[in-house]
This record gives C-alpha cells, structure tokens and sequence, in this order.
C-alpha cells in the first residue's frame, strides 16, 4: 500500500504534464497491464450478440499476449454485462472508466445501447471501438468514438443493390422492428438505394421486439404481392416472422441485415428460413487464408464455427491493439490519434481503414440460408 | 375479402392465446380480489417445463397426441406446484394486511421469477421442439386463406376450459366453496369451509391453466424466454378486465375482443400502436364501465 502510494506520487510527479489530458494516465503507469474494458449483452434476449463477441475479443486480447503485449504490457479485458439494456450500457461505461480506470472501451453491438455509452466514454475522452454497431449516429457522438464495421447506409444499400441486380427485383415489402435505432435506420436506407435504382416498397409494416405474433403484418403484406420481404430485424424475431409467413403461404425470399447473425435464426426459423438472404460483415466460407487461420485457432478455443460477431469482436481488439502499438504513448489522446490513423489494417472482416467520420470502409458479404446453413452469395463493395 | 377473412382467423388465434391465459387470471381475482400479476411467469414456467420435459424424454422422437398430452400434463403439474409455492410463502402471510401490499407483492414475485428464469434457463431465446405434432405443412388453404391445425387446437381448447370451468365453478362442491369464499372469506370459514385449502386449490387451477397455455404458445410461436410472459400476461389482465374481471366467459369474450382490435389495428392502420391499444382500451374500460362487457351481474362472479 505504502510503496504504491510512493510509486504514485512520484509517477506523478514525472508525468505531471500529460496528467492534464487524461485523468487516468497515473493509474495506468502503476499497473502491469492496460487494462480495456468490454460491454456486452452476455445474458438479455440478445445474449448471443455479447457472448460471440467476447469471445473473438477474448482469442484476440490471447494471441496478442502471447506474443509478447504492447509495450511490454500484457492486455487484460474487462468485461460487463449490460443485460441488452441502454441504461445499464451506460452505468457499465461509466463504472469502467470511474472505478476500472480503463484506457480504451469496447462495445456495443447494439447500435441503441452503443449510443448509451458513446457520450460517456467522449465525456472522459477514453478512446470506444463499437465492433458493430452500424447505425451512423454511434460515431457522430464524438471524436473518440469509433467503429471496425460498415454502416446502416451502406448496409442498406448492399441489401438494396443486391436485390435489384442480383435477384433482379421490383416490389419489395418491409417489416422493420420500431423499438430498434438499428432496424429503423437501415429500412430507411434500403429504402432510399432501392428507390433509385427504380424499386418500388409497397408496403412498409412494423412491430416491435419482444412481439410474437406477426401475422396481421404478413397478412397485409401478402395483399400486396411483394417479390421479396425486408425485414431488418434482429434474430430473435426473424424465426419466428419467416415461420408464419411461410404458413400464410409467402413464399418470397426474406432478406435482413447483420442482426440475424446466429445459429438461434435458424434453430427457431427451421425450414422457413431457407433461401433468406442477409449482409454479413465476413463469410466463414471465404477461402482467404487469414479467415481460416482465425477459424481454425477460433475453433480451437471454442470448438464453434465463428459468427460474423465474433470475427468482429477479434477484429475490433487487434484495432485498438494495433493503434495502442503505433501510439507514441499510451495516453488516452494519443491512441485515439492513432486508431484515427487507422488505413488498410488486414483483418478477418477485410482490410479496415478508418475514414474521417471514424468509420471503417470495407466491402460486405451476403449470406444465404441453404441446407440448414449460411452460405456465401456475393460480396458488395463501397461506391 | 380473403384478406378481411384471413385477419379474422388470425385473430381468433391469437385470442385464444389471450384467452388461455385470462382464464387464469380471472379465476384467481375472482376467489381473493388479487391481482396475481405472477401469472404471466408461471406462464412462462410452463412452457419452459414443456420444452425440458420433451427434450428429456425425448418426446419428438414419439410424434403424436400422446405426447402432447405428457408435455401438458408437466407442464401443468408443474405450474400447479409453483402456483401452490407461491401462494403459500408469499401472498398468505399477507391476506389480512391492505390489498396495495399483496398487488406490490405480487408485482415483486412476478420480477424475482423473470430473473430467477434468466438465471436458470438462460436469457437467449431458445426453441419449443414443435415435432412433437407432425403437423408443419398440414395447413387447410383455400385460395389466400389459410388456417392452420394448430389455431383450431388453441382455438378448441379455449373454449373446453371455459365451459369446464364454467362447470367447476357452478357445478361442483369445489365451486360452490370457492364461490363462497369469495363472497365472504370469514363467512366461509365459520361455516366450515377450509378456505386455505379453498383458495390454494385455485392456485393451483388457475396456475395449471397458465401452464397448459405455456406450452400451446410454445407449439404455435415455437420461440420462448425467461420474459416471454410479461406482456401477454398485461395483455391477458386488459383481457380480463374486458370482459369483467372475476368472470370465466368474460375473460373469454374479453381476450377474443382484444385479439380482434389488435389484429385489425395492425394490418390496416398502424402496427406501431398494438400495445397502446390494449393499455388503452383498458384506460376506457376502467373510466366508463369498470365492471367490464360481462361484469354486471354480480352473481356471476366466481
């Protein structure tokens, strides 16, 4: 405790300069580990989300002490549960800054509860990586706010593009879940990209999460003969709404974005989620050798095939461990400038550069339901 | 037109989903005046007997009728069993105290059995085995309309469960007591009726009821989780006030009512106020005919 307090007061002393910039720097220079907190919804009705994701951030935060650290300092995660709730996302944030004293955040995936926790980690200026939140508002929040995932703009569009000139539709339906920031915004992209292309949305229905009946929706949607249903939900409905619009006799493909990203989709979706397309943020089918070596080392430690949210959260740590490398020091605003520095970072989600808006541009996957599995369709690039 | 007809049918599905669960509701009210707003978990805890009953048993190996009725009967027992507990520890050392204290209880047992749940079976959703009826892709269509076996079955069950509770109430010694005791508990008592075993016993019916409920919703939404009971069990309750709460048909009436407003909101104005509608349609029940469509006739009540 004594030598502590003297260690304390005399790195204080020594660093009393940067101690203006970042609260937290002392705290840190007497620890052996930097410490980077992690939020995630590892139990709620979106457990999977936060479990896949802390398991690509645990592997990542592994590789990277075994080779040695940054700066001759080991990486130690430490991760809250927020329950999938925006309020206790927040109260996580602060916790960890506060009491943990972390030097960097990762989290959300949920774009509503990433928005929780972005204005705190901005207050105290603590650099935040959001492995994959995709609603465009998250990174708009402040200049230490981040993101290694594409956008709902561009999400929206790779969906849009990919029904008009792949499947070469016209008439699309959309049934988009109005309790969520994520869902909202990415049917009004869609919307927007597949207008100009000359599509035309017949109909635009809603629900809202925790429902379990969809079948007025269906049922109106079906009146309206569409050749595809867009439903930019999160998995825990889309089973259950592909389930009852095959047994009204849909039979249009579904199509939905990176929130249906778990083998929950098709365990409660069955045999009605087959032929569904949805935009990934990588495919486990890409034969690139980097993808599979993550697989492989990915399957060793949790006998799982990784989810695109695991690939993001693996992608996401070695960002941040990557900018904490090229950072001239360890302060708080000087990861945060080099993570801004990020360009062609090669990742398991492809290559990662970090525009002026602190988002990542890199190209999208779209999965299809086949056999039981996801299986690899198209990649969409930016532009 | 098919449209119209289709949303119907829809709707009388749903309603009894509603009305599987106001009938519990209602019975409960009808003997204490509570509010058990745990109902809703035990719910929950029903279907959750149903799933684990069918994995361990491995019923879907064994498609059939019989092996509905196994999952029902576990799930029943079971949801009996926590509907007993409950009323035991938690709502009987307060009978005597305001009625604020026990509808506060109440709201306390429904939180502590969400968390509890989501401490012990998880917090992800997970999936009702549904083979164990073969019945995917044995829907009668004819043009657009399409129905599908499984909302006969709930549909058909509501109904049953009304008229035999109908019966237990009016018809059997079990009813005349309980209907004795909710119209005077001491009364009651001095005239040699047990109310304690009285009133667990409709616990424990109306809790088995839940149950049945629970795994009915498992088969047709063949998703469910720890909090999967909250807002039918909100919904169940506006139901149940509808019709007049305390009484059997009208929980029914009630629950088929609100499933037709809901339906028709949805698919042809705006979806987004589904929940508002129940809530509010309770806010006007209250304001202008508090004793609900069927709650006039006081002799009715159970």
């Amino acid at each position: 405790m004594n030598m502590r307090l003297v260690t304390r007061v005399t790195l204080g002393f020594a660093v009393a300069a940067p101690l203006a910039i970042g609260p937290n720097i002392e705290a840190q220079a007497a620890e052996d580990f930097i410490k980077i907190g992690e939020v995630g919804s590892t139990t709620g009705s979106e457990a999977t989300f936060g479990v896949a994701t802390h398991q690509g951030v645990d592997l990542a935060i592994k590789e990277i002490n075994a080779t040695g650290g940054i700066k001759g300092k080991k990486l130690k995660v430490i991760l809250l549960d927020d329950q999938g709730k925006p309020e206790e996302a927040a109260t996580a944030t602060t916790r960890l800054i506060t009491q943990d004293k972390v030097t960097a955040i990762i989290g959300e995936v949920a774009s509503s509860r990433s928005l929780a926790m972005a204005p705190i980690a901005q207050q105290y200026k603590i650099p935040m990586i959001s492995p994959s939140s995709t609603n465009p508002k998250v990174t708009e929040i402040g200049d230490y706010i981040f993101r290694v995932c594409f956008i709902d703009p561009f999400q929206g569009f790779v969906m849009a593009r990919f029904a008009a000139e792949n499947l070469k539709i016209k008439r699309v339906a959309i049934l988009r879940d109005v309790k969520n920031d994520y869902s909202v915004g990415l049917a009004k992209y869609f919307t927007e990209t597949f207008k100009k292309l000359g599509g035309d949305i017949v109909l635009d229905q809603s629900y809202s999460a925790g429902d379990i009946d969809f079948k007025s929706q269906l049922t109106a949607i079906r009146a309206t003969k569409p050749d595809a249903i867009f439903v930019p939900g999160y998995y825990t409905e889309v089973g259950l709404i592909a389930r009852q619009a095959r047994s009204l006799g849909i039979k249009v493909p579904m199509m939905g974005g990176d929130g249906w990203d778990s083998p929950k989709l098709l365990q409660i979706g069955g045999k009605a989620m087959e032929g569904a397309y949805f935009s990934n943020h990588y495919s486990a089918e890409d034969k690139s050798p980097h993808v599979q070596a993550f697989i492989d080392r990915y399957r060793k430690a949790y006998k799982d095939t990784p989810s695109g949210l695991a690939a993001m959260g693996f992608d996401a740590t070695m960002v941040l461990a990557d900018a904490m490398k090229r950072a001239k020091s360890l302060s708080t605003s000087d990861i945060r400038a080099a993570l801004a520095a990020t360009k062609d970072f090669q990742g398991v989600t492809g290559r990662i550069s970090i525009d002026q808006q602190r988002n990542a541009v890199k190209p999208a996957v779209v999965l299809k339901v086949v056999n039981g599995s996801f299986a690899y369709e198209s990649t969409i690039r930016p532009g | 037109m098919d449209q119209f007809l289709q949303h119907v049918i829809n709707a009388l599905s749903l309603g009894s989903i509603y009305a599987l669960i106001a009938l519990g509701y209602t019975m409960v009210f009808g003997v204490l005046q509570l509010i058990n707003f745990a109902h809703g978990e035990i719910y929950m805890l029903g279907a959750f007997t149903g799933m684990y009953t069918i994995r361990w048993l491995r019923l879907e190996e064994h498609p059939g009728i019989g092996s509905l009725i196994i999952a029902l009967i576990a799930a029943m027992a079971a949801s009996a069993t926590a509907g007993f507990i409950i009323e035991r520890l938690a709502y009987r050392p307060l009978r005597k105290s305001p009625r604020i204290n026990l509808l506060i209880t109440a709201v306390g047992v429904s939180l502590f059995l969400q968390y509890s749940g989501q401490l012990v079976f998880g917090s992800d959703p997970q999936f009702f085995p549904t083979g164990i009826l073969e019945l995917e892709g044995y829907n009668w269509s004819y043009g657009d309309l399409v129905i599908e076996p499984m909302q006969i079955v709930a549909l058909v069950l509501a109904l049953i469960l009304m008229f035999v509770l109908q019966y237990i109430i009016f018809r059997t010694r079990l009813g005349r007591a309980m209907r004795a005791v909710s119209f005077n508990h001491d009364f009651a008592s001095l005239m040699g009726i047990p109310t304690n075993q009285i009133i667990s016993a409709t616990f424990m019916l109306g809790s088995a009821l839940a149950g049945a409920a629970g795994v009915l919703v498992g088969l047709i939404y063949p998703k469910i989780d720890p909090l999967m009971g909250t807002m039918p069990g909100l919904k169940a309750f506006v139901a149940a006030v509808l019709g007049g709460i305390g009484n059997v048909t009208g929980a029914v009436l009630g629950a088929f009512t609100l499933g037709l407003a809901e339906e028709f909101l949805v698919g042809y104005w705006v979806p987004t106020y589904r929940d508002a509608l129940a809530f509010g349609i309770l806010i006007l029940i209250l304001l202008f005919k508090p004793s609900g469509l069927l709650g006039v006739h006081r002799a009715e009540k159970v």
